[in-house]
């Protein structure tokens, strides 16, 4: 009886455990095998705009590329834990061999982990987090970072928002590290259009499921616009009960300032039909994003790939590209020279199609803005946004000169 | 327009009724847990992961079988009920009589074996449940927009507490239960099968977390972490409530909630850890909660 309880005990207990830890536990046997490290939340509110799909589609960039050369792709769970981000991936580059990671969204985990592979000198290619620091303060010549950050968001989004017509605001804002620079940028793009921000509700992130009494707040501050500065399913929650108090009935517009294919396909399109967000990729915007949506999909059925997992296969891809010119060898000596290489190529694939890597590590690729469509417009699966507008790439991101990045010379 | 601290009065008349509606939710849960924690003395930390477990029961039967909402309301509770039926014959019921740790352990055990699995089904973007359709739209009580749906489900919620709370007070089956809590040696004396009552009790526990799961299901987003986010403030609502006591976590639970939104009002960042603060205020001046009888 003893003896049962105990097994079932610690049985229940080591569960959670073992999915913490790095999946890949083996050795690196052949130093000259390239390994791909994909970091990301594969259990919390941002599984879905990341985690295994992201996984997937590094892997197919492997499969696509075929390299001549040995390359591994592993994977771990980071849990939104900048801590716990932080220690997989000194593992990773210490003992595990790995010689890049990708993905890791979560701003607080993204910088933590900028730390690291800044000290040892090994590549990091960030495309899930936001924060605009990565390429800014945060900088380091072995970074690159993928897909979006909070100034284009804000950007794009913002900009557009006040030029329909938005030019009073209201935030409900996630209170860290990614809100809170959401919300900066956002308020600069909002005042330089002439626009005026009449009140804020910061809220604390992670645990807050209601946000009725903010959207409440919103709405008696009589702002023409509502800004959601959060992620996830904190978004796809604000905007449901948006809905249900009437918000957008009385003429209150959402500018949901960063949201994912996957939020949408959870809300519906019945509730978020008409919304604007911004994407640097969609599947259906040309014959190449098709084209390579079709050949992941299969993969990942349930779960569609958004910008992230776009970015996750882009920056792959371009990695070993410039592993291959540099070869092997030289590729795992430093991450500062791959990250050179990989500026001084231009990228080419069939998510982003042809860009290119600034020299703060900022990839350039053209930022799109979408409604989204009502379910009488939309004819399949996932068939959710139309193209608004798009920005050219050179002048969707922060300039040069304002990056703020210690190795850039003005 | 009159303002109360700066505020505009509609505004905190707004926030008073959305305190009550998040109310309704802590009073829900709070009671289940008060139940199972007065007769069992477990201290379930499942409860969140089968309130979790309510929400998807019904979005299943809708998805999969398009059963609607009003059928799912009594089917949800009673499928997940039984479930805690099972959970309690197998698992629980080895613990009896040991410290309160290992019930607390095993049922925390069994929460993140249920949320994982959900969550390795279903994902965490959560899944969309339509408001049905006799409850949709809004009334406009002139200081706010209700949500018909809202307003339903601090009616319910306040109907089976308080049907609850007259079953256990005033039923001879309560007075069954409450001597059991009481002395269950005695009870079994007289002939009444105790394991079976804890285990019916333990199974209408859940079934009140599964109940709240599927009056929760509209609002928010059904998704694994549902139950998460609210059990440890339904512990605190418990604890200051005065642990295993039916009508304290009734009143606390519907108080810390309408307390939680005007916070929201005055000081947002602080909304999620005023509850808390009440809890060490309460827990300094009456250990034994506000409605807790010092033994």
């Amino acid at each position: 009886m003893q003896v049962d309880r105990r097994s079932v005990l610690t049985g229940a207990a080591a569960l959670p455990l073992t999915a913490a830890l790095p999946r890949s536990r083996a050795r690196a046997q052949a130093n000259k095998t390239i390994r791909i490290g994909v970091l990301n939340d594969q259990s919390g509110p941002y599984r879905d705009t990341g985690g295994i799909t992201g996984v997937i589609c590094a892997k197919q960039a492997v499969q696509e590329f075929a390299p001549n050369f040995a390359v591994e792709v592993i994977s771990a769970d980071h849990q939104n834990k900048p801590d716990l981000g932080a220690s997989i991936a000194s593992e990773w580059y210490d003992r595990q061999g790995v010689d890049v990671i990708v993905d890791v969204p979560t701003s607080s985990v993204a910088l933590a982990v900028a730390g690291v592979a800044k000290a040892r000198n090994k590549a990091y290619l960030n495309t899930g987090a936001a924060t605009a620091d990565l390429t800014g303060k945060a900088c380091a010549p072995s970074i690159v970072h993928w897909s979006y950050d909070t100034y284009m968001l804000a950007k794009s989004t913002g900009g557009a928002t006040v030029h329909a017509g938005g030019d009073s605001w209201y935030f409900i804002t996630a209170d860290y590290a990614f809100g809170q620079q959401l919300q900066r940028d956002t308020t600069d793009f909002v005042q330089k259009a002439g626009g005026k921000v009449l009140g804020a509700s910061p809220y604390p992130f992670p645990g807050t499921s209601d946000f009725s009494s903010f959207l409440l707040q919103a709405q008696s501050s009589k702002a023409k616009v509502l800004g959601l500065c959060n992620a996830g399913g904190d978004t796809v929650n604000s905007i449901k009960q948006a809905h249900e108090f009437g918000l957008t009935e009385g003429g209150m517009k959402i500018a949901a300032m960063l949201m994912f294919i996957t939020d949408v396909n959870a809300l519906g399109l019945d509730v978020a039909n008409g919304l604007t967000l911004t994407e640097s990729f969609y599947w259906d915007l040309n014959d190449r994003t098709r084209a390579f949506t079709k050949r992941v999909v299969p993969k990942t059925p349930n779960n569609w790939p958004n910008m992230i997992h776009a970015a996750d296969y882009a920056a792959t891809l371009h990695f070993l590209k410039a592993v291959k010119e540099l070869g092997a060898d030289a590729a795992k000596q430093s991450g500062a020279t791959i990250v050179d290489q990989m500026k001084k190529m231009p990228t080419d694939d069939d998510a982003f199609g042809k860009n290119s890597i600034r020299e703060d590590g900022l990839f350039l690729c053209p930022a799109n803005l979408f409604t989204v469509k009502t379910k009488a417009e939309s004819h399949g699966p996932w068939d959710y946004y139309k193209l608004a507008v798009t920005t050219p790439a050179d002048q969707a991101w922060k300039p040069l000169n304002e990056s703020g990045c210690y190795f850039v010379k003005a | 327009m009159i303002t109360i601290f700066g505020i505009p009065g509609p505004l905190l008349f707004g926030q008073l009724l959305l305190g009550l509606i998040n109310g309704a939710f802590y009073a829900l849960l709070s009671l289940g847990l008060a139940i199972i924690f007065g007769l069992l003395n477990i201290i379930n930390f499942a409860h969140g992961a089968l309130f979790m477990l309510g929400a998807f029961v019904a979005w299943g039967m809708l998805t999969y079988l398009g059963i609607g909402y009003w059928p799912a309301l009594i089917l949800s509770p009673l499928i997940v009920g039984a479930f805690g039926v099972l959970l309690e014959k197998t698992l629980i019921s080895r613990l009896y009589g040991l410290d309160h740790l290992y019930g607390l352990l095993l049922t925390f055990g069994c929460a993140l074996v249920i949320e994982g699995l959900a969550r390795n089904e279903f994902g965490s973007s959560g899944m969309p449940y339509a408001i049905p359709a006799a409850l949709q739209g809004a009334t406009n009580l002139g200081f706010m927009f209700l949500p018909i749906y809202r307003g339903w489900v601090v009616i319910a919620a306040v109907v089976v507490c308080l049907g609850t709370w007259l079953v256990i007070e005033r039923t001879s089956l309560g007075a069954t239960l409450r001597a059991a809590t009481e002395n269950a040696p005695l009870v079994q004396a007289f002939g009444i099968n105790v394991p079976r009552m804890i285990t019916l009790t333990y199974g209408a526990g859940v079934a009140l977390a599964a109940f709240a799961g599927v009056l929760a299901a509209p609002i928010y987003s059904v998704n694994p972490g549902m139950g998460s986010n609210f059990i440890i403030v339904v512990f605190a609502v418990v604890v200051i409530g005065g642990m295993g006591s039916i009508l304290g976590s009734i009143l606390t639970g519907f108080g810390l909630g309408v307390v939680e939104g005007f916070t929201k009002v005055f000081y947002p960042q602080a909304s999620a850890t005023v509850i808390f603060v009440v809890m060490v205020i309460v827990l300094l001046t009456r250990p034994a909660g506000l409605f807790g009888r010092t033994t």
